[in-house]
């Protein structure tokens, strides 16, 4: 039933989706939003309505067949809207990245030739504006959120609200166009448009048709059996393909209930109100929420101290196995039910994971302690490997085969190879059809029979056929000795511990590994709170004496266990420096979906890493920020920089020489 | 100010500014043998951030409790939406719109920051005391409202995340944002400020900035504020008193203030050879 032609007999577009839900679901809850301290709903009738009256509204502002219209904002169901609401005029919803600065928001603006703008607030309509008299072709900004908006010239800006009014006034002209236009649109039509976040170089618009979003989310909902009962909380950037997929795609599909939080602020408050069953989360977010249960465990009473660590104990020996369906002995699994009762269930319960029945972690490498901690407390939670060409998926774990050091299987559908480079390439029915206006990278990215290279090196497990994943194929590279040099293997590994927030490992063509380290501010902060250090700013905690006789531990200890690996033994990290800032997005170090740009930094602070190879024990510097409102500021520090102790591997020297 | 009419004028920025709301006439305020206020006349018209500055010690405080109606003064009379204000109750001053913030908080630390705004809402809920203690009919309806109009407020200052936290848990800056809200949920004409930028940084005081705009803005508040910090002085207001030893010596905009020689004087010290 699954099979190709079933699928392109359904529906072929997300409205064509949207209506069948509102038919198939109507009284169903299909969106939420915390408003006003309520949580307000929208059933699927009610939603189709909606989006019916803004589409209408659209319309009477002429947009038109193939108009590329950006949407900037939070999470909210209105701007969920908008882009469907655009995809029933024949348009092309592009969503972008509401933290960007308005300067990388000219670029992709311009380069989609947006002609209508929906944003979330004030803030955003603030930059367009700023970027509109560079870029002529936006001939039309609506806005979600009132607040400030009065003053501004309206004889090209409308309020959301009164668009959708419009519509509803209007539908008696429009209705007619509207139904042609929902009609023509067909599964080989782009269905959205998103911008790669770009380690190298300008985003690349990835052009998504109908066909991979509704196959991919087909497959996935399949894959983990997801139904129409599932909440889940839309909170990650709606820029990025997975909030589309999980959001709009699988949503639409399977018609669940998508909610939105009421500000990020509130997000943990929200998770935990709504209990979602389908969750995602890059492994920040539960590195961040283990932290600060472990925070909190410290200031607990020695009873409370006493039970946590003791039921912890039998999780972490009995847990995952429990979840696998995996035999455990009778005592075991009394030990553990009393631990659910007294500290898992509760535990789960504050962090709002208590219905989680699919959990998936993305994006980054998970600590193994981080993703086993989850799995023990009873919640399932899976790695997926994905990337915005692929509409996410490329594998995924099934349930009962996790692990922390795979990526899973190919999923449903997804064809994978890897290279004799070692490069991972994938086909699937969700692969990209092009990068937007960009015929030569769309070129050397996917082949003419249909496989795209990820970029990635890794390898197929042997006995279990798990896709392990070791770096970004171009930033593996040689050292000067020709040894193997694989920096996102060590900085995974030193991430991993919750002191360090980023690692920077540099080494290619050079005799030995160094490291750039960026302490983490909530776990070091309260440490040193507890060893009474005081400090007055981040960058008098990173150059702390005691701070740097920790890292260089955690450094230390990330050798020992890189040398253990008779391959990637040269990568051991000789010299350490601890970063006097944050690396940012704003500054352009890192991207807005955190991944660290190397060449950006390599040239930023070549002086820094000069200090590293020639030897010195400091180094002053003088870096140039940018503040969260476009200025731009200087930091001056001195740095200093620490020699770590490295482990010769017996064997590797023998063969070296 | 000589081209302003009785009818208002408008702003630089566009805004429209009504007629007089507030008039002081002739304020003379003495605690004792010492003379804080002496002499002071302006006014406060509909819709506009009305700033009062000086150094320290010139009178400020005392003038806004003039305003407030917490201080009596010996001279002068105050004016208040065409009627001649007598001595008043705190609670007829606030049944007439008009809300503050203090210079040191004044908030009820062991309560929510919910239940702190809503203690703003008290001259909005009119069913008795025993209907609100059984929560029953009337009393539930209009708690109900209240809240409504309350959560309005908390989205408006974006302090949803600390809706239900206990306010003394709060750092001093979101406190202050607190007793804004406080004040705002009384729905005043015209709201006092008591320095509110007092003691923050720069980020917030940028916040606050922004909010006590977009207050005026909104719900078209009539705000009167006592600062220190000139540049947001001068950045907020559509028109500035400025006070020296209890005296008023200077008023207009902040333009007409800035270029004011009595008051660079002031601000700056003069030479007294």
């Amino acid at each position: 039933m699954a099979t190709d032609s079933a699928a392109s007999a359904g529906p072929q577009s997300i409205p064509a989706l949207l209506a069948r839900n509102a038919e198939r679901y109507a009284a169903l809850p299909a969106y939420r939003e915390k408003e006003f301290g309520i949580w307000q709903s929208w059933t699927w009738a009610e939603a189709a309505e909606e989006i019916r009256a803004m589409a209408l509204g659209f319309l009477s502002l002429g947009m038109e067949r193939g108009d590329y219209v950006a949407i900037i904002g939070r999470n909210r169901p209105a701007l969920y809207w908008s882009m469907v609401a655009a995809q029933m005029c024949g348009a092309i919803p592009v969503p972008l990245y509401q933290d960007a600065v308005a300067e990388e928001m000219a670029y992709v603006l311009d380069h989609c030739g947006a002609r209508f703008v929906v944003c979330g607030d004030q803030e955003q309509v603030d930059k367009v504006i700023e970027v509109q008299d560079r870029i002529h072709h936006i001939e039309h900004v609506a806005y979600l959120d009132k607040r400030g908006m009065r003053k501004y010239d309206h004889s090209r800006m409308n309020a959301l609200e009164d668009i959708v009014a419009e519509g509803r006034a209007g539908h008696h002209r429009y209705e007619g166009e509207l139904d042609k236009r929902i009609a023509e649109l067909g599964y080989d039509q782009t269905c959205v448009m998103l911008y790669t976040s770009g380690t190298t170089g300008k985003p690349k618009g990835v052009v998504l048709s109908n066909r991979n979003i509704i196959e991919t989310s087909r497959a996935s909902v399949e894959f983990d059996r997801l139904t129409h009962n599932e909440e889940v909380l839309a909170y990650l950037p709606m820029a990025w393909v997975g909030d589309f997929i999980f959001s709009i795609g699988q949503a639409y599909w399977a018609g669940f209930t998508v909610n939105c939080p009421e500000s990020a602020e509130t997000m943990m408050t929200d998770l935990r109100e709504i209990g979602p069953t389908y969750f995602f989360a890059p492994p920040r977010v539960f590195e961040g929420q283990l932290t600060s249960v472990m925070i909190r465990m410290e200031d607990a009473s020695r009873l409370k101290k006493w039970l946590f660590h003791r039921f912890m104990a039998v999780a972490r020996r009995v847990g995952p196995a429990i979840l696998d369906g995996k035999p455990v002995g009778g005592g075991d699994r009394l030990a553990y039910g009393l631990g659910n009762l007294f500290i898992y269930g509760p535990l789960k319960n504050t962090l709002g994971f208590s219905r989680v029945r699919v959990g998936y972690t993305a994006g980054e490498a998970i600590g193994p302690e981080i993703f086993d901690f989850y799995r023990s407390l009873g919640i399932n939670l899976k790695q997926l490997y994905g990337q915005t060409e692929a509409s996410v998926f490329i594998t995924q774990q099934p349930d009962g085969e996790v692990r922390s050091d795979t990526v899973g299987v190919p999923s449903p559908g997804v064809e994978v190879r890897i290279a004799d480079s070692g490069e991972v390439y994938y086909r699937s029915p969700g692969t990209f059809v092009e990068y937007y206006k960009n015929a030569e990278s769309t070129a050397s990215t996917k082949d003419a029979e249909g496989w795209v290279a990820t970029g990635d090196a890794g390898f197929f497990e042997p006995d279990t056929g798990h896709l392990r994943i070791i770096d970004r194929a171009k930033d593996v590279g040689k050292m000067a000795d020709g040894r193997l040099f694989a920096p996102k293997y060590v900085e995974n590994k030193l991430k991993f511990f919750p002191n360090i927030l980023e690692a920077v490992v540099f080494g290619a063509n050079r005799d030995r590994c160094t490291a750039f380290v960026n302490i983490d501010l909530t776990a070091v902060g309260n440490w040193a709170e507890r060893n009474n250090i005081a400090y007055s700013s981040y960058q008098e905690l990173a150059g702390h004496p005691k701070v740097y006789d920790m890292i260089r531990g955690h450094v230390e200890e990330v050798n020992r266990s890189v040398a253990d690996d008779p391959m990637l033994s040269g990568c051991q990290v000789h010299r350490f420096l601890i970063l006097h800032k944050e690396l940012d997005a704003d500054d352009g170090e890192m991207t807005r979906t955190r991944k660290v740009r190397r060449n950006v930094i390599g040239e930023k602070f070549a002086d820094l890493i000069g200090a590293l190879y020639d030897g010195s024990d400091s180094i002053y510097t003088e870096t140039e920020v940018t503040y969260e409102d476009g200025r731009k500021g200087k930091i001056r520090a001195t740095l200093r920089i620490e020699d770590a102790a490295v482990v010769e591997p017996a064997g590797q020297r023998m063969a070296a020489e | 100010m000589n081209e302003m009419t009785t009818e208002g004028y408008t702003t630089a920025d566009g805004r429209k500014i009504g007629g007089v709301l507030m008039e002081m006439k002739n304020i003379t305020l003495r605690f004792g043998g010492v003379v804080a206020i002496k002499d002071i006349s302006f006014d406060i018209r509909e819709g506009e951030i009305r700033a009062i500055i000086g150094p320290n010690g010139a009178g400020k405080s005392s003038m806004l409790n003039v305003i407030s109606g917490f201080y009596v003064p010996q001279e002068g009379e105050v004016w208040f939406r065409g009627y001649r204000r007598g001595p008043m109750k705190p609670y007829q001053v606030a049944r007439l719109g008009i809300a503050r913030t203090f210079q040191n908080i004044a908030l009820f630390e062991g309560m929510s920051v919910l239940d702190n705004i809503m203690t703003g809402r008290l001259n909005h809920m009119k069913s008795g005391m025993l209907a609100q203690a059984l929560w029953w009919g009337k009393a539930e309806r209009e708690e109900s409202e209240n809240r409504e109009q309350v959560e309005k407020i908390i989205d408006f200052l974006e302090i949803q995340n600390i809706r239900k936290t206990p306010v003394g848990r709060l750092p001093y800056g979101l406190k202050k944002r607190v007793e804004l809200a406080r004040a705002l949920a009384a729905e005043p004409r015209l709201l006092l400020l008591d320095e509110p930028m007092a003691g923050m940084n720069v980020e917030e005081k940028e916040d606050m900035s922004r909010f006590i705009l977009d207050v005026n803005d909104e719900f078209g508040t009539t705000i009167a504020l006592i600062e220190h910090d000139m540049g947001v002085v001068m950045d907020l207001s559509d028109r500035v008193v400025v006070m020296d030893y209890g005296k008023k010596i200077g008023d207009g905009t902040p333009d007409e203030v800035r270029s004011n020689q009595d008051v660079i004087d002031a601000y700056l010290g003069v030479a007294h050879d």
